[in-house]
């Protein structure tokens, strides 16, 4: 029993580091221009197809890591360029469909480069099974949690400790102050972009070897990423790792314990009811004490 | 007159469209598009008229299409009921969904239709008891007072008067002061409910007439079609839905006929080349949105209206 619920626990943390790091490139992204970026799940995919595509040509695996995620930041980075700026201001509305689009071309070029079949990434250090209380944990659960713990640390000291940190955090608060002071919005918009990108791609990358990857992968981790987002507060940084450990703990118990066909509504239910008793969603640092 | 003068030229084009029509395929295509046209004016009430957007209104037509699919085939319901019942039950939930959903805004809103429409493909998927799960399941022709629609020239002009139909409804809410009132909601809400409106009233309403036109679409392809899967109510043909309306032109209800004909007919002309299709389809509708804001129909109107 307390085995199992501990194996429950390891699969929830494990999916939960990766909602977490989808909800922190949807906050980023949110935080600098408004935009909630639908596409974020396709950088996921591309960082794990990406991943795959390198090391089958015979790349080294560290060397196919650094590329896949810069090859992906470079997408990121031509998003914001090719169509997020020249929308200008639109509305809500009009941004949500630019990404929607963005992200289906996104998954017709890997369709079109990949093929439809799934293939999975090499675990990083071997499949043996570590036995902890009874449960079993895949040594690549731990890359997948440490990973996640590891970009949370680097990304609290990039925004408490460095000036360009700080310059995206006064863009987020106010725009128009920000460029008073002397920032460069448009650099922020972009930076914020390059860096959602390359943590959706790592996400994909050190999940691909537990959950396959295929050009079609993305929506879902995606939109549970934004779940995760909406759940901590958009915009929060600490509410969007909350959001997404909570997401990944409450999916993993109820497909423990009530069906695991369902598993995947889980979130979608959650939010609605979220929405449904607080129309404006939970704020971050709210929602972690509640909880 | 110029509401009716539109609605004439559609009726002629309908009327003469069979003349170039050269075989079943052909229908097959004119008879997807009217289909995909009805709901798309329907939900171009809700997106282009009142502002609302919606990621989740495949799930209305997957419910409708069960509902027609289940009740005809498994427990011989005559297919009409089973489709009125199926408008009904979608209107009942759509009604009672509506309230909580549209009182949120922007992100939101997307998030939550889009997590109803989520929610309802995977009950489709799941209960595969009733439904048939992945694998869908085949639904019986759609007969009337022991008459079978069956062939495609039969189905073509029942699609085309029901698309008249739901124009003339659809034009006739817009001209109305619930359209003035919806225009004002999707100009700023907080203003329209300083003038007095009740804006949640309204923006119910058409939700609920815009799911209702869904499930009744999803009825007849279910028929249509002799078979039904989970994908009808898909993510994937949610955003079909909307980039109809979005190409078409929001807040145009010819626009949103446009949209239709011109999104049903291009994956069958790229069907052929795998991926590109997606490829396409994701470019039009980012092309669309950066360069033609307002969409295809009210822009070229626009261009009409300076150059002559």
């Amino acid at each position: 029993m307390l085995s199992q619920t501990l194996q429950y626990l390891f699969s929830g943390l494990t999916n939960g580091a990766i909602y977490a790091l989808s909800a922190l490139g949807f906050s980023l992204i949110y935080n600098a221009s408004g935009v909630i970026n639908f596409a974020q799940g396709e950088f996921i995919m591309l960082g794990g197809v990406a991943a795959v595509l390198l090391t089958s040509a015979g790349v080294p695996l560290p060397l196919a890591i650094l590329l896949a995620v810069l090859m992906v930041a470079v997408v990121g980075l031509l998003l914001e360029k090719f169509a997020i700026e020249p929308a200008g201001d639109a509305d809500v509305v009009s941004l949500i469909i630019i990404t929607i689009g963005a992200s289906i071309f996104l998954q017709g070029v890997a369709q079109v480069v990949f093929g439809k079949g799934q293939r999975a990434l090499a675990p990083f250090t071997g499949d043996a099974p570590i036995v902890i209380a009874g449960a079993s944990l895949l040594p690549q659960s731990l890359w997948m949690i440490g990973t996640g713990a590891v970009i949370v640390l680097v990304l609290a000291w990039f925004f408490g400790r460095t000036r360009l940190g700080k310059a995206m955090l006064a863009t987020a608060h106010n725009r128009l102050a920000a460029r008073l002071v002397g920032i460069n919005t448009r650099h922020v918009l972009a930076l914020s972009f390059v860096i959602s990108a390359a943590l959706g791609a790592i996400a994909g990358v050190v999940s691909a070897p537990i959950t396959l990857t295929s050009y079609d992968v993305g929506i879902m981790v995606g939109l549970k990423g934004f779940v995760a987002a909406t759940l901590g507060g958009l915009g929060s940084g600490v509410g969007a790792v909350a959001g997404g450990l909570i997401l990944g703990l409450t999916e993993a118990l109820a497909a423990g314990y009530i069906s695991s066909a369902y598993k995947d509504a889980v979130p979608f239910v959650l939010i609605i009811l979220i929405l449904f008793f607080m129309p404006r969603g939970l704020f971050g640092a709210r929602v972690t004490e509640r909880v | 007159m110029g509401r009716f003068r539109g609605l004439a030229a559609l009726a002629l084009i309908i009327a003469l469209l069979p003349l170039a029509l050269p075989n079943n395929y052909y229908y097959d295509v004119a008879i997807r598009i009217g289909m995909n046209a009805i709901i798309v004016v329907g939900l171009n009430l809700l997106i282009g008229y009142a502002g609302q957007i919606s990621l989740g209104h495949a799930g209305f037509v997957g419910l409708g299409a069960y509902a027609s699919a289940v009740l005809s085939s498994r427990f011989g319901w005559p297919p009409l009921a089973a489709m009125l019942f199926g408008m009904a039950a979608v209107g009942v939930i759509a009604f009672v969904v509506a309230r909580p959903i549209l009182r949120l805004r922007g992100h939101y809103l997307a998030m939550a239709t889009l997590g109803l429409g989520i929610i309802i493909y995977m009950v489709l998927v799941n209960e595969s008891a009733w439904t048939g799960g992945n694998d869908g399941m085949s639904v019986r022709p759609f007969s009337l007072l022991g008459l079978t629609l069956a062939s495609e020239r039969a189905w073509y002009w029942v699609t085309g008067a029901v698309l008249l139909g739901a124009i003339l409804l659809a034009n006739n809410i817009v001209d109305s002061p619930v359209g003035r009132a919806l225009r004002a909601v999707h100009g700023s809400e907080v203003a329209a409910q300083v003038a007095g409106i009740d804006t949640t009233r309204y923006k119910v309403r058409v939700f609920v007439l815009s799911a209702v036109f869904a499930s009744a679409v999803g009825s007849m392809m279910a028929h249509y079609l002799g078979f039904v899967s989970p994908q009808v109510s898909s993510f994937f043909h949610s955003i079909e839905l909307v980039t109809m309306v979005v190409v078409g032109g929001m807040a145009s209800t010819y626009g949103a006929v446009l949209g239709a004909a011109i999104l049903t007919t291009l994956p069958q002309l790229l069907a052929t080349f795998e991926g590109y299709e997606m490829i396409t389809f994701g470019l039009i509708l980012m092309l669309t949105v950066i360069f033609l804001p307002r969409g295809l129909l009210p822009t070229i109107a626009a261009r009409l209206r300076k150059a002559g």
